[in-house]
């Protein structure tokens, strides 16, 4: 009998823990951080040897490039829908669900669980999800309140490529994006070779965002890990050593590479989702180029202009 | 002294002993190194365990330390399997002595160094030593698989309700290949660990599974790996089978299949090196449905052997299903070894058939990230099983009764399961919730699931405790068990060879 009510009350006690831990994300106000990094910089990477790899084969990049030094924002990626839109070089997929755009198409080699990606029209940021953070009126798109300054999230690998190529730059290649992370001196992390919480935005890091929305968090404005102090909040400026923002964590990095007998798209840097190890300048994810996240999102790079 | 000395032979020439100092060191380093990951990062803890501790956890070398960790516990799970073998299959005495003592110095001498080397710094001396326990290891191995030999005439067996060919004990044979098969699934890893700095570099096989140019060092590791968590648990249902006696029909339909899904299993993970998968996967298949047919055969039989055995012993002729029911799950220990079997299916088994009819729709299009979810996700769940059978194995050998065998087993059986339940939830969670809406089924899941492993590990620590107060009464359960395995006959024995030898030299 004494057992029966132990076993009772430990069921109860477990009942109300779990309800106590899922009452779900509070609905409350997005905090507006304006971190002074420009999302419209570039930042130069000269060309040369790096470290590349858990295992720091040493690589060689013989031209200057530029990246961005922020990702591109959600205001920024907003404008170019808008635009893309208008000019007609994307349209709305014809079921309504997505914005498509023209992709040439890959090489087919019948690889082992390779995928066909053809010629024609695929998703680049889809218009029925609700985590998106842009609103859609049926001509104009706008940024819902407070994340103009945000990572772009739910924008396919085609939906990022579009953005850069509209404005005559690329995606960076996974070569391209570890040297801008790491510089030459084989560090694990943009900013050195350890991590604190205040370095970057990852699963459970505890940033101001988290400590609103609870432990999944959101995304941080671009830039946010600066040496500012947000609202009490102490952050610790976490460039790369090209001055590069928000390299580890926040959101994965789409990059540009097209690899032979796999359809995957890489992605580079770790997200406000994932466990610090993924932070590390070489982890890497992949996933079909059509694929859309809220932990997801890219920046673009270009030839550096001459004389820079 | 000679009590210090009695407690030490307990511990390491009885089986019981030496399970339970296995036992009570994998709890240990997975209560120390488990502090370093998941929710105990998210608390802090990892970080008060690396102050006090002194670890060294650089960011590029955590692959090459779990690697270590994971033989580490691996090689002490091997040395339960060993003791349990050893001491349920007939072979000489002294070569269950010499085997059991040279995988105990193998596994405790791999298990020290390892992590001395990989947690404290690189001593290259300890990396030495961690090699060369990994070597006494498969050196136990290969004295194991001689000692199980099963084509000497000793060993043949007569007993109609036993399966045999001629007399060849087809159990004992089942054994055989099992110990066979892992040695040569050993040289798999043992090959590319050689060429370790030498071209190939240390990877988690999770890591590089959609990359569609792997070497063939790298899918030797990847064969090695999932062969070998396989063979121990081969190894362990094959014990099991002895434990409860298993004989008639389906016994002599089962030990064939299990030695022929063996071989075909084995072949066909060796052959993902030289096929770099392809057809591979198929003859992997094939093998696994002879295991796990095997392993049914054996689940039906045991479970109608409890029922059975509980209705006798209450009187029960016709019983209803209730009573059916009420006498199954009487006894959690004898229960629960099987249907943790059962329960691996749930989890294991039809996860994977399931990720495998929906490849094109879901991995071609999911990232890495929640492929690597499920891949690592299942194959922890797999060796939580075979660990918690091991769990239940030891207390009902230990003879653990009344309520505590109840409390005990079923803690393991509703613990265990509710974490697996819960963790196989979270890997496939992608199937009903999107990403922007997983948080609450995150939540519930990683709570249910770290939930469930603290009963296992209360359960556990319960029953370590109390082995290591035992061990400070005079007369407590070892010296019962001492006893039992006839160390004082044997220490008798020794001490009259020891005084002949003496009056010899006189």
């Amino acid at each position: 009998m004494k057992a029966k009510r132990f076993l009772i009350g430990l069921l109860m006690a477990l009942a109300a823990v779990l309800l106590a831990s899922c009452s779900g994300q509070e609905a409350a106000e997005l905090l507006v951080v304006e971190t002074g990094i420009d999302p419209d910089a570039w930042a130069l990477v000269p060309a040369g040897e790096f470290l590349m790899g858990q295992h720091e084969h040493v690589t060689a990049v013989d031209y200057d490039y530029e990246i961005m030094v922020t990702n591109v924002t959600n205001a920024q990626f907003a404008d170019f829908l808008n635009a893309a839109l208008s000019d007609g070089t994307i349209r709305i997929s014809e079921d309504g669900t997505d914005l498509v755009g023209y992709y040439p198409g890959d090489e087919f080699h019948g690889y082992r669980h390779e995928e066909r990606i053809d010629a024609g029209d695929w998703p680049l940021f889809p218009l029925d999800e609700d985590g998106t953070r842009l609103s859609f009126d049926g001509e104009t798109f706008t940024v819902k309140e407070g994340y103009h300054n945000h990572p772009a999230v739910y924008v396919t690998w085609f939906g990022a490529r579009a953005y850069c190529e509209y404005y005559g730059w690329r995606l960076p290649s996974e070569v391209e994006w570890e040297k801008a992370a790491r510089g030459t001196d084989g560090r694990p992390f943009p900013w050195g070779y350890e991590l604190a919480r205040n370095n970057a935005n990852y699963y459970s890091s505890r940033d101001l965002f988290e400590k609103i929305f609870g432990k999944y968090g959101d995304t941080t404005p671009v830039g946010f890990y600066n040496g500012k102090t947000y609202e009490g909040y102490e952050t610790l400026d976490s460039p790369s050593p090209y001055g590069v923002y928000d390299m580890a964590g926040n959101v994965w990095e789409w990059t540009g590479d097209v690899k032979d007998k796999q359809h995957y798209r890489y992605m580079r840097g770790g997200s406000r989702a994932e466990y610090e190890h993924y932070l590390r300048v070489w982890a890497s994810n992949n996933a079909a180029p059509q694929y859309a996240s809220p932990n997801v999102g890219f920046r673009c790079a270009r030839d550096a202009a001459p004389g820079d | 002294m000679q009590a210090i000395q009695a407690r030490f032979r307990y511990l390491f020439q009885s089986t019981k002993g030496l399970v339970l100092v296995a036992i009570a060191l994998i709890a240990l380093v997975t209560a120390i190194w488990g502090t370093l990951s998941g929710p105990m990062v998210e608390w802090g803890v990892r970080d008060v365990t690396v102050r006090l501790l002194g670890f060294d956890l650089q960011p590029a070398e955590r692959e090459g330390r779990i690697v270590i960790l994971y033989h580490v516990i691996a090689m002490a799970v091997v040395a339960i399997m060993v003791y349990l073998i050893t001491d349920v299959v007939p072979m000489k005495k002294h070569q269950q002595t010499t085997i059991n003592a040279t995988v105990t110095l193998g596994y405790l001498v791999s298990m020290f160094c390892g992590l001395g080397f990989a947690y404290f710094g690189h001593e290259w001396l300890l990396h030495g030593l961690y090699l060369f326990g990994l070597s006494l290891v498969f050196f136990a191995g290969l004295l194991l698989a001689a000692a199980l030999f099963p084509w000497r005439k000793e060993y043949y067996v007569q007993d109609a309700e036993r399966a045999h060919l001629r007399g060849l004990d087809l159990e004992r044979t089942a054994f055989f290949t099992m110990a066979v098969a892992a040695l040569g699934s050993a040289v798999l890893g043992a090959i590319t660990g050689s060429y370790w700095g030498q071209g190939h570099e240390t990877f988690l096989a999770e890591d590089i599974i959609r990359s569609p140019d792997k070497t063939t060092l790298q899918y030797a590791i990847i064969g090695h790996l999932h062969i070998m968590l396989a063979l121990i648990a081969i190894a362990l249902a094959l014990v099991v089978g002895v434990w409860f006696r298993f004989r008639g029909i389906l016994h002599k339909i089962s030990m064939p299949l299990m030695i022929l899904g063996t071989i075909v299993m084995t072949i066909g993970t060796w052959s993902v090196v030289p096929m770099h998968g392809g057809s591979a996967h198929t003859i992997i298949y094939v093998g696994s449905v002879f295991v796990l047919t095997a392993a049914l055969f054996l689940v039906i039989f045991g479970f109608r052997k409890i029922i059975r055995d509980r209705l006798a012993e209450r009187g029960i002729e016709r019983a209803s299903f209730g009573q059916g029911l009420r006498a199954l799950l009487h006894d959690p220990l004898r229960f629960g070894a099987l249907w943790q079997m059962v329960f691996m299916n749930f989890t294991v088994s039809f996860v994977g058939i399931f990720v495998a009819v929906k490849l094109t729709e879901i991995f071609r299009v999911w990232p890495l990230r929640d492929e690597r979810l499920i891949l690592t996700g299942h194959w922890h769940i797999l060796s939580g099983i075979i660990a918690t059978i091991i769990l239940l194995y030891y207390a009902d050998m230990i003879d653990l009764r009344g309520r505590v065998r109840q409390w005990f087993g079923w803690a393991v059986i509703l613990g265990s399961d509710l974490a697996f339940g819960a963790v196989t939830v979270f890997e496939m969670k992608r199937l009903f919730v999107s990403e922007a809406n997983q948080q609450p089924v995150v939540d519930w899941t990683m709570l249910l699931a770290d939930a469930g492993i603290v009963v296992v590990l209360l359960a556990l620590a319960g029953l370590m405790i109390w082995r290591l107060v035992d061990l400070f009464d005079g007369d407590g359960l070892w010296r019962r068990e001492y006893r039992e395995a006839g160390l004082d006959a044997q220490r008798v024995e020794v001490g009259e060879v020891l005084t002949s030898a003496q009056e010899m030299s006189k």
